[in-house]
């Protein structure tokens, strides 16, 4: 956003443009920063939820760190992030790269790739993808039909993680749309240069349409990541994070110390070091991404 | 003809990306055991019946019941949307304040706040006020501008309207306020249209907040009856059941989708939501 400086009209005094984003200032301070302060506090005590929190300095902290669970819940999710979030953006780079052809009946395939990423997270389509690979199931029936054997699905860690990822690969359609402008915003002059120079589709792929990309696969990936890495519906429903917690998620993780073993300051101490995870995350994002774009240039 | 091979890759495609839906709407048709022997999405018979059953859920209430409770979440959290997000890009696209590059840098920084680490103290001060089991967790907070990407958006389009058209109308005499409702909000109303699709499709979507903060039966919206009945069910028969729902609960979604994908998916890809 550059060029926010506008000069105010005649007779508008510096505080009206003040008094119009005072409902952002306002739910800023009651809904993100009140929550952030509190899950910082909260998780300095012993709280269940009910009577009053006790204070009891980083004891949560070190619990933390040394339960086995959390730490799983870590590496379950970390492993998640990193195996959803390369091909998410690989399909639908590649699905934004075939429907930016200016050809009859696009806007149709278009609406197709989009639609699940749109009802995707709709309960009622993940408990539809916990039927679809039940044994038995439309996905059992089908490796069936092309000789494979059946797997059961539930029953084995990495293929339990797969069913989830499948789900969220499934959607990848908002992601497409944010390639897909980004596709139609490159000149084609561009390509018509490098065909008279002699550059194939492929090379002028890597030389002219990834780097003109690179801003929005950066958001592409720095929104996936956090998707990703806060990933609790579709674990909740659909594999209770079994088998032996190979998909207990650090959102599973959070919502069972809150709810069911009502262990709010715990919880928020989980919250809180998540969000230190996250960030973390995307500050190595920012400075992986940042030195190849010197790199390049 | 160079296009065929196009064609064809990208037919492939999206019938992998509907055959799931397709299968869901045939499968709850069907009856148990074609469910788990043909892949096929359309069933021997069409039975009707399962979807009286559905509709009348595994609570004392019907689905009608839960239609209206989702209905009475979203329509004020759309309007309230709508209206706070348009204030506030307005105060940032049109005006200059103090300190208005920190609070733009906020709003931005706030659309990549992971919604589960707020979640859990929110519930402790809704329950605290005693608001929790109410849908005031659930609407109010959108009369803040609590998605910045709506704000983001607005601002993108607002810069699109010529800055003249404001002095023209304030030289006839407009406040800031009619300058906002008679010139631009006309002028940006793809926009508004895309803010209350996208405010239903997420709130239809939306799982944790809900599961949270509501806890009588009588109260839920659709994804928490649909997730109860898929947990109070688990023998062969009820499973078709559980699928019916499932299509019932999410005809709201392809409707809204259906009639608004046009200006909608137009609305995003005019450089809206694009960083």
């Amino acid at each position: 956003m550059k060029n926010l400086n506008y000069r105010n009209p005649v007779g508008v005094g510096k505080y009206t443009g003040l008094l119009l984003i005072m409902p952002f200032i306002i739910g800023f301070a009651l809904f993100t920063l009140y929550p952030f302060a509190a899950s910082l506090i909260l998780g300095l005590t012993d709280y269940d939820g009910i009577y009053s929190p006790e204070f009891i300095g980083t004891e949560n902290f070190s619990d933390m760190i040394s339960s086995s669970e959390f730490r799983g819940a870590v590496g379950v999710t970390l492993k998640y992030t990193f195996i959803l979030v390369p091909l998410k953006l690989t399909v639908s780079l590649l699905a934004a790269l075939l429907l930016n052809a200016e050809i009859k009946g696009i806007g149709v395939y278009r609406t197709i790739f989009y639609l699940p990423s749109i009802l995707g997270s709709n309960l009622a389509v993940v408990i539809m993808w916990q039927f679809l690979f039940t044994s038995g199931g439309l996905v059992d029936q089908l490796t069936e039909t092309v000789g494979l054997p059946s797997v059961g699905w539930y029953g084995d860690g990495n293929s339990a993680m797969l069913i989830i990822v499948l789900l969220r690969l499934w959607e990848f359609g908002s992601a497409m749309i944010l390639f897909l402008n980004a596709l139609r915003d490159i000149p084609s002059e561009y390509y018509e240069a490098a065909r008279v120079d002699g550059c194939g589709h492929i090379r002028s792929f890597f030389r002219i349409t990834l780097p003109l990309l690179r801003r929005v696969i950066f958001l592409n990936l720095v929104l996936q990541t956090i998707a990703a890495m806060q990933e609790f519906s579709a674990p909740y429903m659909i594999t209770g994070g079994g088998p032996m917690k190979s998909t207990y998620t650090i959102g599973m993780l959070i919502y069972d110390e809150m709810f069911r073993f009502h262990n709010a300051g715990y919880a928020n101490a989980v919250s809180w070091a998540f969000f230190v995870l996250v960030t973390v995350l995307v500050l190595i994002l920012f400075a992986v991404t940042r030195k190849k774009t010197e790199e390049d240039i | 003809m160079k296009k065929i091979p196009l064609y064809i890759l990208m037919t492939l495609m999206a019938v992998v990306m509907i055959y799931p839906l397709l299968w869901l709407v045939g499968a709850s048709f069907k009856t148990n055991d074609e469910i788990f022997s043909s892949a096929w999405f359309v069933p021997e018979s069409l039975d009707l019946s399962v979807y009286k059953r559905a509709w009348e859920t595994v609570t004392p209430f019907s689905m009608g019941h839960y239609f209206l409770n989702t209905f009475f979440i979203i329509i004020p959290k759309t309007i309230f949307a709508v209206i706070s997000s348009v204030l506030v890009a307005y105060g940032f696209a049109r005006f200059d304040f103090p300190l208005k590059k920190m609070f733009f840098a906020l709003l931005m920084g706030s659309m990549f706040m992971p919604a589960i680490v707020t979640v859990m103290p929110l519930y402790s001060l809704w329950s605290k006020i005693g608001l929790h089991d109410t849908y005031v967790p659930l609407t109010i907070p959108a009369l803040f501008a609590a998605e910045g990407a709506f704000v983001f958006m607005l601002v993108q389009f607002f810069r699109g309207v010529p800055r003249e058209f404001d002095e023209a109308a304030r030289i006839d005499g407009c406040g800031s306020m009619r300058v906002l409702i008679y010139i631009l909000v006309p002028c940006i109303r793809p926009v508004i249209v895309s803010i209350s699709v996208f405010t239903f499709l997420w709130t239809m979507n939306d799982f944790l907040t809900p599961l949270i903060m509501i806890s009588s039966v009588e109260k839920y919206p659709l994804s928490l009856i649909l997730r109860l009945s898929a947990d109070s069910t688990g023998d062969g028969y009820e499973q078709k059941k559980i699928i019916a729902m499932s299509v019932i609960g999410l005809i709201p979604s392809v409707a809204v989708f259906a009639a608004a994908q046009k200006k909608f998916i137009s609305g995003i890809t005019a450089g809206g939501l694009s960083g």
